[in-house]
């Protein structure tokens, strides 16, 4: 539904930062906005596509995404570009060199940073691209300024001619507060001016542009340093004062509603005089960021030697309002208190899980069963749980890709002991897309022997189902050009005979295919190719259920790892030979059941059985079994 | 600016990815705003969506802050799980009341055998000192014929323990379908008010008992 862009100018309404950001933009009168899902900042485009005046598009990755951007802004417009924290990782290319280049619309890079670990294999911090790309930062510290600063960003970008970062992060991105609406203003596009000095970075080019650059750094400190998005929130108690940037800065004044506290919008170049002037109010400073020691190391560099920071604050996580507390205790000298609370309760960990049905789940069935004679080279999705129960079946993860590369590497470097072990690398269609074929690519030209699972489930499921190149459709659900993995394994030099398309619910054959692949001493790929249970193009089949005086207790089907699949007794029996068996009879939940059927297949006395009789596909009413 | 501390009211709801967590925290979200309140909801998303803990956070008084309600201070614990509720009963104030849902959701490591479900969640949650009202609204929803309507009646359950009339949360409860599922009104009305009258028991046996 298209609830977003039915708000009203003037109305207040309780937003996401995420949504927050695609109101400023569309509002900014951007014209153009391209990303990689990735959380937390996925929702910003997923929200912004529903604007119909903005092109909107998926990119194939972040580095793509910034260079569409970047080219819409050369072109004139106003340009709008989103990613999670390690997608400027990969963007970072394009940004590094661009930086000397600069903009032609004002371009404006939303950066969400996980701190808290949500959904994410590092906690980086984005305010280095700053110091590192000579960018200007802006942090907000909740939707109603991350919607304002958007529109401020764009002023910004086009006045000092350069790109703007919108530093965000978890707790910005997934947090609704209230936010007030304005109207959409569309600057003029004043259009490309042909000029390759400014726009063609060779060396001699780019060397006087870094020039420009340095000059652009001192403009930036005298905005800083006279921006309102820098300004003291006074306090009466003037013992101990606080800077503070994004969540942080909500925290603070939770926490010590009377002390003084510099608030930090416009954070890079850092406000270091205004900063000064601030310091010489309260008898103690202390930073409280997320998460490196970065304000407070530029501050100590500028000769602010007493300011406290990581020295009673961790490095780490959300600086949330008990975390603050303890902080300041340990600066005091006083007692530190235990979190306010008691401990939780003990009780079992939930984590994540794959779903009822997943086209995931049998792959992981067959690797769990081979993971004594493999290594397994795993990636960034859904598929990374399969590193978890009850499969253990995932060796690797790092990044974006990588399953490629480093499959390829763990070949190469195997010790003689591990001469036997075939190598498996396991990466979803998205991440395949985003930065795996290249890696296959080098594997194909380098002569590797890897057998690649490419899991096809013709969506990005991990940020919650978004088009891809191979899910036919678009970011407006249109449809769109179909990658084929079969022939692009084959461009990318992989012999047509190693390359097998498999129905994942098909165990039997999955298994066996896997078997014969990983003999052979040349690249294979197994595409699987069963869509995500979570997106409409899923259809759910009849459900099963145990018969439970068949059922045995083998615990097989437990193997598979179905949520649906539950336990209903246990028992313990004592072999002649005196180890112990574990046996477990289940139930399936059949409300939750997809039928898709790869349970019944691990069942050896056939205990597992359609849960309805008489099903008849043209009304879907059924009947219960007998 | 002065301390805020006395004046907002920390509302957490908990359970699983996919039974409502959010839809529910949203509604009451929507309901304080509509009395003029300022209001912060978190939303958690990412990895949550595949079974694991859904915890979110609604905030709302005169300015609030944080969006994070600070551990020990919620006022109120709405839990779609047992276990789950189990999982947060110590970051409510001592006393607080705990709307629980006991309807059990043992998640795939408990089925492998690698931990054991708790044998009476409720009973731990007591224990920590919550008052805490109990109900199978589970069963209250396939009785009505719709798993989907525990979100409903949850918000009932809640109704009668919030600083605004119940008649406001089941208006914005039944707003939200109105707009986009005008077919399931009447539906979540019966389910709201089922989850009324359930709490309302559970109090009445919690009562009774001590009585005895």
């Amino acid at each position: 539904m298209n609830v977003v862009t039915k708000m009203e100018a003037g109305s207040t309404q309780l937003m996401s930062g995420n949504e927050a950001v695609a109101r400023g933009v569309w509002e900014a009168g951007v014209t153009v906005g391209a990303a990689y899902p990735g959380t937390p900042s996925t929702e910003i485009l997923e929200n912004l596509s529903r604007y119909a005046e903005i092109h909107t598009h998926w990119s194939v990755n972040e580095k793509t995404s910034l260079e569409v951007t970047i080219g819409a802004s050369v072109a004139g417009a106003r340009a709008f570009c989103a990613m999670k924290h390690v997608g400027m990782n990969v963007a970072s290319d394009a940004l590094m060199s661009q930086t000397l280049a600069g903009v032609g619309g004002g371009l404006v890079i939303a950066v969400a940073d996980d701190v808290g670990f949500s959904s994410s294999q590092n906690e980086q911090d984005t305010r280095y691209w700053g110091r590192f790309a000579h960018l200007p930062i802006l942090e907000p510290s909740d939707s109603a300024e991350a919607y304002a600063m958007v529109k401020e960003a764009y002023e910004i970008s086009e006045k000092f001619g350069c790109p703007v970062i919108l530093r965000m992060t978890t707790r910005i991105c997934h947090v609704k507060a209230l936010v007030q609406l304005g109207e959409r203003e569309v600057p003029e596009n004043k259009g490309f001016t042909r000029d390759p000095r400014r726009w063609v970075m060779v060396p001699a080019n780019a060397k006087a542009r870094q020039q420009v650059q340095f000059q652009r750094d001192a403009d930036l400190v005298a905005e800083v340093e006279g921006s309102d998005l820098n300004f003291v929130d006074d306090g009466a108690d003037r013992s101990l004062g606080f800077v503070a940037s994004g969540p942080a800065f909500m925290n603070v004044r939770e926490a010590y509603p009377d002390a003084p506290v510099f608030k930090l919008g416009f954070s890079c170049p850092l406000p270091v005089e205004k900063i000064r002037a601030f310091a010489a109010t309260v008898d103690t400073l202390l930073v409280v960021e997320e998460t490196e020691p970065l304000v407070e190391n530029e501050l100590k560099a500028a000769g602010m030697l007493d300011v406290h920071g990581c020295d009673v604050l961790p490095r780490f996580g959300e600086m949330m309002p008990d975390v603050i507390r303890r902080g300041v205790a340990r600066l005091r000298g006083e007692e530190v208190p235990e979190p306010q609370a008691a401990p939780t309760l003990d009780l079992f960990p939930r984590p994540p899980t794959m779903c009822v049905g997943c086209p995931h789940l049998p792959a992981y069935y067959c690797l769990s069963r081979l993971t004594r004679n493999t290594y397994i080279a795993g990636d960034i999705g859904c598929y990374t749980l399969g590193a978890g129960h009850p499969w253990q079946a995932l060796d690797t993860t790092t990044c974006m890709g990588s399953s490629m590369g480093m499959s390829l590497g763990m070949s190469l470097g195997k010790a003689e002991v591990d001469a036997g072990k075939a190598v498996v690398g396991v990466i979803g269609d998205s991440t395949f897309l985003h930065m795996g074929m290249q890696g296959l690519l080098e594997m194909t030209y380098n002569k590797g022997n890897i057998t690649v699972m490419l899991l096809d489930n013709s969506t990005t499921a991990m940020t919650g189902g978004q088009e891809n190149p191979a899910s036919g459709m678009d970011i407006h659900g249109a449809p769109a050009p179909k990658v084929d993995f079969a022939k692009l394994s084959e461009a990318l030099g992989v012999n047509p005979a190693r390359i097998k398309r498999v129905d994942p619910y098909e165990l039997p054959t999955l298994f066996r295919t896997i078997k014969e692949e990983i003999k052979h001493d040349e690249p294979s790929v197994i595409i699987t190719n069963r869509p995500c249970v979570l997106i409409d193009r899923f259809a759910k089949q009849p459900p099963l259920k145990v018969v439970d005086e068949d059922c045995t207790g083998c615990t097989n089907c437990l193997n598979v790892g179905c949520p649906a699949i539950q336990v209903t007794r246990r028992e313990e029996i004592m072999k002649p030979n005196g180890k112990v068996l574990k046996k477990a009879w289940t139930r399936i939940d059949t409300v939750a059941c997809t039928g898709c059927n790869v349970c019944l297949q691990t069942c050896g006395p056939n205990a597992i059985v359609p849960a309805y009789a008489n099903v008849n596909p043209a009304t879907e009413t059924a009947t219960p079994a007998a | 600016m002065t301390d805020n501390r006395d004046t907002v009211t920390n509302i957490l709801v908990c359970g699983i990815g996919g039974q409502g967590v959010m839809t529910a925290a949203e509604i009451l979200a929507q309901t304080a705003i509509s009395l003029g309140y300022d209001t912060k909801k978190t939303e958690v998303s990412g990895m949550a969506q595949r079974g694991g803990v859904v915890t979110s956070h609604v905030r709302f008084g005169r300015r609030v802050l944080s969006p994070s309600i600070p551990p020990g201070e919620a006022d109120l614990l709405l839990g779609f799980e047992p276990a789950e509720a189990m999982r947060w009963a110590t970051h409510v104030r001592p006393g607080g009341p705990a709307m629980v849902n006991t309807l059990r959701l043992p998640p795939p490591i408990v089925s492998m055998g690698l931990f054991d479900y708790p044998a009476d969640p409720i009973a731990e949650i007591r224990k920590v000192g919550l008052t805490v009202y109990d109900f199978d609204a589970g069963d209250i929803a396939r009785g009505l014929g719709d798993m989907r309507l525990v979100n409903s009646i949850m918000l009932g359950a809640i109704a009668d323990h919030l600083p605004f009339e119940a008649d406001l949360l089941r208006q914005q409860t039944l707003d939200r379908f109105r707009a986009r599922r005008p077919e399931m009104v009447d539906l979540n009305e019966k389910a709201f008010e089922a989850g009324r009258r359930a709490a309302a028991e559970s109090a009445a046996r919690a009562e009774s008992s001590s009585a005895a």
